[in-house]
């Protein structure tokens, strides 16, 4: 047999797609799918009005597809850990491997997160309404937060041999981020409160996904609350199409950066 | 209905002068050539037909009751000399004209239409645009300023003047009038038993309605919009609004309406929509308020102290950020059978109220009040898990605070 070039990229998309259809094979992938469908129908069912069930389902999408994304990434790297081996002991990139399972679970979760709010959606006449730029912004922030909190516990998993602590870290991350850290800065707020604290918290804000995410929403949802009572930074950041851009950028970059790391670990690492 | 009586008596009056009174016709190329002028050569109760065309003319003084008549908007051009229209005299009409350019000056409240002492006068169909002060009327009585259109330049508070100002001016109908980009839209100031009525005011550099020191008045199906700081409403008494909508009042400082030292009100059937504070109550007592909507806003209602017996009963609370803020003592208020979209409870004996009480007032809106920077975290879950424990054993919040009976469905 004549002996193939190499090429990484096909190879990652390979392991990718692996990913993607044993997820599929799973069945969790529709749960998880089926859930989101049935959510989106009983609170459009509930409100009967598309901008109030916005409101809802933004309050599900940060705080459950955060925790999804955590347990569905530890899980399938635990679980998938002898395929890995197997895969580790041929001639094929590292970081490929890796990368190719991160995208598989992470693109199969999106997939059942857009298609299950979605249709749903759709059906209820969302291209008829004025909602579906709330919408889409509501789904693009859960793709992300998907990406964001799947790299994070590939990378948790990737640290811990041992799943019961890899599993523990994992959702004590979703944790703080979720709870915890809002709880400190809510503090942090409160003591400080002597001293102008505009730009501590866009920072703070910045500095976490799921409160980026949400305040995101809050935008286009919340504006007159918003816009009303704080200061002139947080008006001219949020009144303007360049909080908009900078926030999608921080979540960006919070999706790069795991991803990246994954893949500098996964090279270095002693298997 | 004497107020009404005496109006009619008046219309009547003009319409049997007109049997007898004679027209002047003014024009450029005339016998009269301009309205000071035609004011000098007219007899009482005559009339002044002034023609299509551009008078460049100031200190116009109305002496006599006349009806001063404009074919096809006559400009009335001041070229920023100071004040351009004065009636000094009963039964005057003013009616179709355009005036521009209102002199500005920081000494003296120069207006396009000013009415001094003067009783029966009428306002209508005049459009005013680069002003000053637009119409103002002056230890006035029984008159009517109906259907004119003022659009100002203001943009700094302190050289900008009020669209339509009364002040110590009584039984004065004001309907139909738009404003826009002035000071304060519609100003009121020792003026009492005045109607406002489908007045339009909006994009005012402060406040949509400013109202003080100014009893028993009403008023009616207005629209104020997008005012710098909505609509102030402040020592007064007896006053009645309905059905007025107050939408897009956004900022700091910003409301839909003020109420501060305002008593026996009653506040009905209006919308507050998408304003940072729908209604901000200071040290008011005995007012109604029901049927009203509160739909968006940052806060529905924001209590600030030293306010008794205020009723709130069937009023809608629907998709607020926050439906109430008190930094007080209840005192004896009372919420009761109104719609709070926020309600989670139960209808079990199906009597159309809720079976457990509504809390309006949540952990986080007391919160906010003591540190504004913390809206930020608006509907986290840490926040959501904070004000529920909150809901569940009252320790910050008034404990008595409760819709007692809660609607479970809007009211139409």
């Amino acid at each position: 047999m004549p002996l193939r070039q190499y090429q990484p990229t096909t190879t990652m998309i390979k392991i990718l797609k692996y990913s993607f259809y044993d997820l599929m094979r799973s069945r969790w992938s529709y749960v998880y799918f089926l859930f989101y469908l049935l959510l989106g129908f009983v609170l459009l069912f509930l409100n009967n009005e598309l901008s109030k069930a916005v409101i809802t389902l933004m309050n599900v999408i940060i705080v459950l597809v955060p925790l999804i994304g955590t347990i569905f990434g530890v899980m399938y790297y635990y679980n998938s850990k002898e395929f890995t081996e197997l895969l580790l002991a041929q001639p094929i990139k590292r970081s490929s491997i890796f990368l190719g399972q991160y995208f598989g679970v992470a693109g199969s979760l999106t997939v059942s997160l857009v298609l299950g709010l979605g249709i749903p959606f759709t059906l209820y006449g969302l291209f008829q309404s004025n909602a579906i730029w709330d919408f889409s912004l509501l789904l693009l922030t859960g793709a992300f937060l998907t990406l964001i909190f799947t790299a994070v516990a590939f990378n948790i998993a990737l640290a811990n041999e041992n799943k019961i602590k890899g599993f523990g870290y994992a959702v004590l991350a979703w944790l703080f981020l979720a709870v915890i850290y809002d709880g400190l800065f809510l503090m942090s707020l409160i003591v400080f409160e002597e001293y102008p604290l505009d730009n501590l918290s866009l920072i703070a804000t910045m500095f976490n996904p799921i409160d980026l995410s949400r305040t995101l929403i809050l935008l286009k949802l919340d504006i007159s609350a918003l816009l009303g009572y704080t200061g002139a930074i947080f008006k001219q950041f949020f009144g303007t199409n360049l909080g908009l851009l900078m926030s999608i950028f921080m979540l960006f970059l919070w999706t790069v950066i795991p991803v990246w790391r994954l893949g500098y670990v996964a090279k270095r690492k002693d298997f | 209905m004497g107020r009404i009586t005496v109006l009619f008596c008046f219309l009547l009056c003009l319409v049997g002068n007109h049997l007898w009174a004679g027209t002047i016709t003014v024009c450029g190329s005339c016998e009269v050539k301009t309205i000071k002028q035609g004011i000098a050569v007219a007899a009482d109760f005559d009339t002044l037909l002034i023609k299509k065309g551009t008078y460049k003319e100031f200190n116009i003084q109305v002496t006599k009751p006349l009806t001063i008549i404009g074919e096809n908007y006559p400009v009335i051009d001041g070229e920023d000399n100071g004040e351009i229209i004065t009636v000094v005299s009963n039964n005057v009409t003013i009616d179709g004209l355009f005036i521009i350019n209102v002199g500005t000056s920081y000494t003296a409240d120069y207006a396009a239409i000013r009415v001094v002492q003067s009783e029966n006068f009428l306002i209508q169909n005049v459009v005013l645009e680069k002003l000053f002060f637009g119409i103002y009327l002056e230890k006035s009585k029984n008159g009517r300023v109906y259907h004119n259109k003022i659009i100002g330049d203001a943009v700094d508070e302190y050289n900008s003047g009020n669209g339509i100002q009364l002040w110590y001016s009584q039984n004065i109908v004001v309907e139909r009038n738009i404003v826009q980009h002035v000071r304060d839209g519609i100003y009121l100031e020792f003026s009492d038993n005045i109607t406002i009525e489908n007045n339009i005011s909006s994009d005012n550099l402060r406040y949509g309605l400013h109202f003080m020191f100014s009893n028993d008045d009403i008023y009616k199906d207005n629209t104020f919009e997008n005012n710098g700081a909505g609509v102030a409403v402040m020592f007064s008494k007896r006053i009645k609004m309905l059905g007025n909508t107050f939408k897009k009042n956004w900022g700091t400082t910003s409301f839909g309406v003020l109420l501060k030292e305002i008593n026996d009100a009653e506040i009905t059937g209006n919308t507050f929509e998408e304003n940072t504070v729908g209604i901000s109550i200071e040290g008011s007592n005995r007012i109604n308020y029901s049927k009203n909507n509160f739909i968006k806003n940052g806060w529905a209602i924001k209590v600030r102290g030293a306010c008794y017996s205020n009723t709130f009963n069937h009023n809608n609370f629907m998709y607020n950020s926050f439906d109430l803020a008190y930094n007080s003592n209840l005192n004896d208020n009372i919420f009761e059978e109104n719609y709070w979209s926020d309600y989670t409870g139960y209808d079990l004996d199906r009597n159309g109220t809720g079976d457990i009480p509504y809390r309006p007032v949540k952990l986080f809106s007391y919160i906010v009040n003591r540190t504004p920077e913390t809206i930020i975290l608006l509907r986290s879950l840490f926040m959501d898990i904070i004000d529920f424990s909150e809901k569940v054993s009252p320790v910050f919040t008034p404990d008595e605070l409760v819709d007692a009976k809660p609607l479970m469905k809007k009211i139409k």
